[in-house]
């Protein structure tokens, strides 16, 4: 079965990709000189800071910004009034300066601009908010009540037919599956219904957003700031101050991570508005504590699930309902959730219903697989139960219900080829699988999806006189795709990985790039860089045919050569790439390569993770001890970077299994926001995350790569949950398993240890 | 701001008592600067003690050792002779924070942050160790460091007054103190309870005479006197564990937060003033 896709794509030897060479960007970052979003500053430069709403939901009467502009250096400040009325993108306007509400703590209501950050702060204190306190919610389910405060009047739940008369919470609804489920449970020997929930988690990078804004008076922009995606944030940015798109020229920094909470905008309209209306630039950098009350974390969610099985271990049906918060603002990745939650299996009747709901809590953003993690959570932890009641190995279990190319998946589509049975399969003979166990100790395994992406692309090559290649790309490097891309161009010309300069420009030098997501750029970005190498590859041949004096078609490109392609044609010394571009200039002038499309066929990846975990019964306190992440690549560009992926994904996952929550007071606000306390893995919380890189070749990519940022946080909370359900025999329900929830789970199954 | 770096304590004194206003002492600055930078306190002057040189020193007296106010965690941490007689109040000192952390933290701004969570203070408490105070004139006492703070953010000290040193005294024979913390990470978190031990062995190898301190389960570091009473003439069986585990319990009145709650704290303080207990005894017989 492997063989048949192998076939399917390249049989090929590689010469560069599989190798781990340094990356190109290794020596900027470890010597300190990248430029990070705040690392940039500007001739007469002014500092802008944000006043946030001190409230959870508040109607705003009135904004008085008198006192501030008297504090000495104030040079301006915007409130709603200088941003006008956007259809388009009305939420991302609303969630940026907060209109007639304030929709949750944190929620940005003015700005400022000072020639100091202390005249900032000051002046910040000086504006006066006349609010008119609302009542809050921020559960999901407490949302969707009859009786709960809501956020908007005008909120009618889309996909309900007929159309609900009352507005509510609840902004959308999905429906997915097929088959009969009611039909599927009747057949089943065993069914297990459960109820999850799973607190919202933050992206954690460690770089809060920053930008430094320059806009003239004719309306010519600058923007530099620290984003996964510069081009939606010029796109955004032009439509929320009023500017053409092609005078907003944006231009992505180094990142210190992203994960999907950098995919929007935050501080730069407010940056662009404050510059327009002082005439200086203007920069801002969010404190950790803005990041966590202000830009988007995951949703929160509660989900019930249940699924039928026969005696002999074949699902009978799935059928989950999930219900999901993203904030403020209708946009929670429910429908994701929904489409992944039962992918990884193959299913006559599957049904799930999603809900997209609003809450007085801040605008959620992407955060790796969105919406996947959640329901996987559920589902996965679900289906261990049912392997261990059913007396089957876990593995065996998913193996015998697995998807595979040709299945109906459970959101609609027919899976191509897909490599979930190569990854348990490798999951089931690593050696983690059978090692022994220590006391307090226990195993899980949970296997996880993500579709994968592919989205508009643009890349150049230029061959320079040298012999050296300037590879132009848009797509910011969020976890090493300069290196990948420069081995994929150096592979496909045929020449050294340091003759290749990878660089990601700005929004005026290449044509459009999608956002840095959906797992997107080794693929969209790998396969345009493979493809505008061809390009210049096809100038060279006709270069050395003009040379030679034969038919371009006789000219052949290999091992970095341009040769004749056949004894007929000719008998010419091979021109290397270095020969034609030294005298390209009289051979009809400069070479370049180049690639403009959307992509499709972007690869799904496959996961399946195993985890022991131990568990001190007095404390309620998890230790992972071992975790091992198996995903399919489809082909490993730099395997370095592709074991980084799953070794990240593994750790945000045990993060969010474990420890980390928004935790909201009763007033609705954030408790916890900063490192203190949002509890991010540390380093010697965790043992070395080993890894297996699957390849089942993507054959929608020239050499088969599959995205592989986004699915390896997907299976790790159903992990974990089922490594410490085999440890302590308690079955954790609610994310984070945190000590006092896992001790009270220990001590409600032995009453009478409790009641001493 | 005014920010003062005197390099006599008398100095320091002497600015401290005469000025108006919001003052810190700054130590290693790891509670200050926080808070500073977080805008919890916007003081008018600053003393830094760092610049008195006699502030750096570990000198032995008596059997035991006097600890300078501006003695860092990694510092006492490297220091063989108080390890070796007080290894239960290194090792709380050595848990606050990180590497990086240790390099500025000291145990005298841990006890003076007055937060029922620092993780030196059960260990000193369990110690019985002293604290030496300046205040205005030159004028010098001596308390114990149970008697430092009063609730979450407030001492005893008066205006003007400074912490010069903290004494570690000499330990009795066949005794030995341990502190144990539970964070749900390995570090960097602030203890969700803390539990330390000291108590000394009769030749029998009875317990003679114990102290258990808990942090983090009340307003202020708690010596729990039934906890110890459980233990003394005991060999440290199961039973006496066992009650002293339940006392500890017994006395804890902490709250819920972000942190912990209180069905949380309360059981785990007894689980650890156990283990503590063990370590201690343990080293209490060599
Ligand atoms: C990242 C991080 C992690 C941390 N982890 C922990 C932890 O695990 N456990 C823990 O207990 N704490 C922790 N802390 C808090 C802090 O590091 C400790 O409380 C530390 O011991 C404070 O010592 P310092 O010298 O830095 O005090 P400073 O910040 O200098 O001072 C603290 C307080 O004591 C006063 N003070 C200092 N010296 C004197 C003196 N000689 N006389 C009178 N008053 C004085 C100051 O005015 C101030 O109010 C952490 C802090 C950070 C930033």
């Amino acid at each position: 079965m492997l063989d048949k896709a192998k076939d399917a794509v390249i049989d090929r030897e590689f010469k560069l990709v599989g190798s781990r060479p340094v990356r190109p960007d290794g020596v900027d970052k470890v010597t300190g000189r990248a430029r990070f979003g705040a690392d940039i500053s500007a001739p007469g430069m002014l500092v802008g800071k944000v006043l946030r709403s001190p409230h959870a939901h508040a109607r705003i009467h009135s904004i008085d910004i008198h006192a501030a502009l008297q504090v000495p250096g104030v040079k301006a400040v915007v409130t709603r009034d200088d941003f006008a009325e956007n259809a388009k993108h009305k939420d991302v306007l609303c969630n940026v300066m907060a209109r007639d509400k304030a929709l949750y703590e944190g929620h940005a209501v003015a700005a400022v601009a000072a020639t100091s950050a202390a005249a900032a702060r000051k002046a910040l204190k000086l504006i006066k908010i006349d609010y008119d306190i609302l009542p809050h919610v921020t559960d999901v389910d407490e949302a969707m009540r009859d009786d709960a405060p809501l956020l908007h009047d005008d909120m009618i739940t889309s996909g309900v037919d007929p159309a609900p008369e009352k507005p509510s919470n609840v902004a959308r609804r999905f429906e997915f599956g097929h088959g009969d489920v009611d039909d599927g449970f009747a057949k089943a020997d065993v069914v297990i219904e459960r109820e999850f929930k799973t607190e919202a988690a933050h992206q954690a990078y460690i770089e809060p957003h920053a930008c430094l804004a320059s806009l003239t008076e004719d309306g010519h922009g600058e923007l530099f700031c620290c984003t996964q995606g510069h081009y939606a944030v010029r796109d955004i940015c032009a439509s929320l101050c009023g500017l053409e798109v092609s005078k907003l020229r944006v231009t992505a920094s180094e990142i210190g991570g992203g994960f999907g909470g950098k995919t929007t905008v935050f501080l730069e309209p407010l940056a662009l508005v404050l510059s327009r209306k002082t005439g200086r630039p203007v920069k801002m950098v969010m404190s950790r504590d803005e990041v966590f009350r202000a830009s988007g974390p995951t949703a929160s969610t509660s989900s019930s699930i249940k699924i039928g099985a026969t005696r002999d271990g074949r699902i009978t049906a799935g059928q989950g309902e999930f219900r999901y918060q993203g904030g403020a603002f209708t946009g929670s990745p429910v429908q994701f959730g929904a489409m992944c939650a039962f992918a990884c299996y193959a299913l006559d009747n599957v049904k799930t219903v999603g809900y997209d709901v609003v809450t007085n809590r801040p605008k959620q953003a992407a955060y790796r697989a969105p919406g996947a993690p959640m329901a996987a959570f559920a589902v996965e932890s679900v289906i261990e139960e049912l392997a261990v009641k059913l007396g089957i190995d876990p593995i065996e279990f998913r193996l015998k219900n697995a998807a595979q190319e040709g299945d109906k998946s459970s959101y609609g589509p027919t899976f191509p080829r897909i490599g979930l049975i190569e990854t348990l399969e490798a999951a089931k003979a690593h050696e983690h699988y059978s090692a022994p166990l220590g006391p307090n100790q226990g195993r899980g395994v949970a296997s996880g999806y993500w579709f994968n992406f592919g989205g508009a692309t643009s890349v150049s090559l230029n061959i320079h006189p040298d012999g050296t290649v300037a590879l132009v790309v848009g797509t910011p490097d969020i976890g090493g795709s300069r290196a990948s891309m420069t081995l994929m161009a150096a592979e496909e010309l045929g020449i050294p990985y340091d003759k290749v300069n990878c660089i990601v420009a700005d929004t005026a030098s290449l044509g459009l790039n999608e956002t840095s997501h959906g797992s997107r750029v080794t693929f969209a970005s790998g396969l345009a860089t493979i493809e505008a190498a061809r390009n210049a590859k096809t100038e060279m041949c006709a270069r050395a045919a003009m040379i030679w004096e034969i038919s371009e078609e006789a000219v052949t490109w290999e091992d970095g050569h341009a040769k004749p392609a056949g004894a007929n044609a000719g008998d010419f010394e091979p021109m290397s790439l270095a020969d034609i571009a030294k005298i390209a200039e009289k051979t009809g002038g400069p070479i370049s390569g180049h690639f403009e499309k959307n992509p499709a066929g972007a690869g799904a990846s496959f996961a399946t993770h195993i985890v022991d975990v131990e568990v001190d019964p007095e404390t309620g306190r998890v230790e992972v001890k071992r975790f091992t992440a198996v995903q399919d690549a489809g082909k490993a560009i730099h395997p370095s970077y592709v074991e980084g992926q799953f070794q990240g994904g593994a750790v945000q996952g045990v993060g969010w299994a474990l420890n980390e929550e928004y935790v909201y007071g009763p007033d609705g606000k954030m408790q916890n926001a900063g490192f203190l306390d949002y509890r991010v893995p540390v380093c010697s919380d965790l043992p070395m995350i080993d890894t297996v890189i699957v390849e089942v070749p993507n054959p929608g990519h020239p050499y088969g790569v599959r995205g592989v940022g986004e699915t390896g946080i997907v299976p790790p909370m159903a992990a974990v949950a089922n490594a410490l359900s085999a440890a302590a025999g308690v079955r954790m329900t609610e994310l984070p398993m945190s000590p006092p929830k896992v001790l009270r789970a220990i001590d409600d199954t032995r009453p009478s240890i409790a009641a001493e | 701001m005014r920010y003062e770096a005197p390099s006599t304590i008398d100095q320091a004194v002497e600015i401290l008592s005469q000025a108006d206003g919001i003052t810190r002492v700054l130590a290693g600055g790891t509670d200050v600067i926080v808070q500073m930078r977080s805008g919890m306190v916007e003081p008018d002057l600053v003393v830094d003690i760092k610049r008195i040189d006699a502030m750096h020193e570990i000198t032995p007296e008596d059997g035991g050792f006097r600890v300078g106010a501006a003695v860092s965690g990694a510092q006492l941490g490297e220091h063989d002779g108080v390890k070796a007689l007080w290894p239960g109040v290194v090792e709380a000192t050595e848990l606050i924070g990180s590497t990086q952390v240790q390099g500025r933290a000291t145990m005298v701004g841990n006890l003076c942050n007055a937060s029922p969570a620092a993780d030196s203070v059960p260990a000193l408490v369990t110690a019985g160790a002293i604290v030496s105070i300046v205040g205005p004139g030159g004028a010098r006492r001596e308390i114990p460091a149970y008697e430092v703070t009063t609730g979450p953010g407030k001492t005893s000290l008066e205006k003007g007054e400074i912490v010069e040193s903290i004494l570690l005294p000499a330990r009795p024979a066949r005794s030995g103190d341990a502190y144990l913390r539970f964070i749900p990470r390995t570090e960097m978190d602030i203890a969700v309870v803390g539990a330390g031990v000291a108590l000394t062995l009769h030749p029998d190898g009875t317990c003679a005479e114990a102290k258990v301190a808990l942090g983090a389960v009340a307003e202020v570091v708690l010596l729990v006197e039934p906890a110890a009473s459980a233990i003394v003439g005991t060999r440290l069986e199961d039973e006496a564990l066992d009650a002293l585990a339940a006392a500890a319990s017994a006395a804890c009145r902490p709250i819920d937060d972000k942190r912990g709650t209180i069905e949380f704290r309360t059981k785990v303080a007894g689980v650890l003033a156990r283990r503590a207990a063990v370590i201690a005894h343990d080293r209490a017989r060599g």
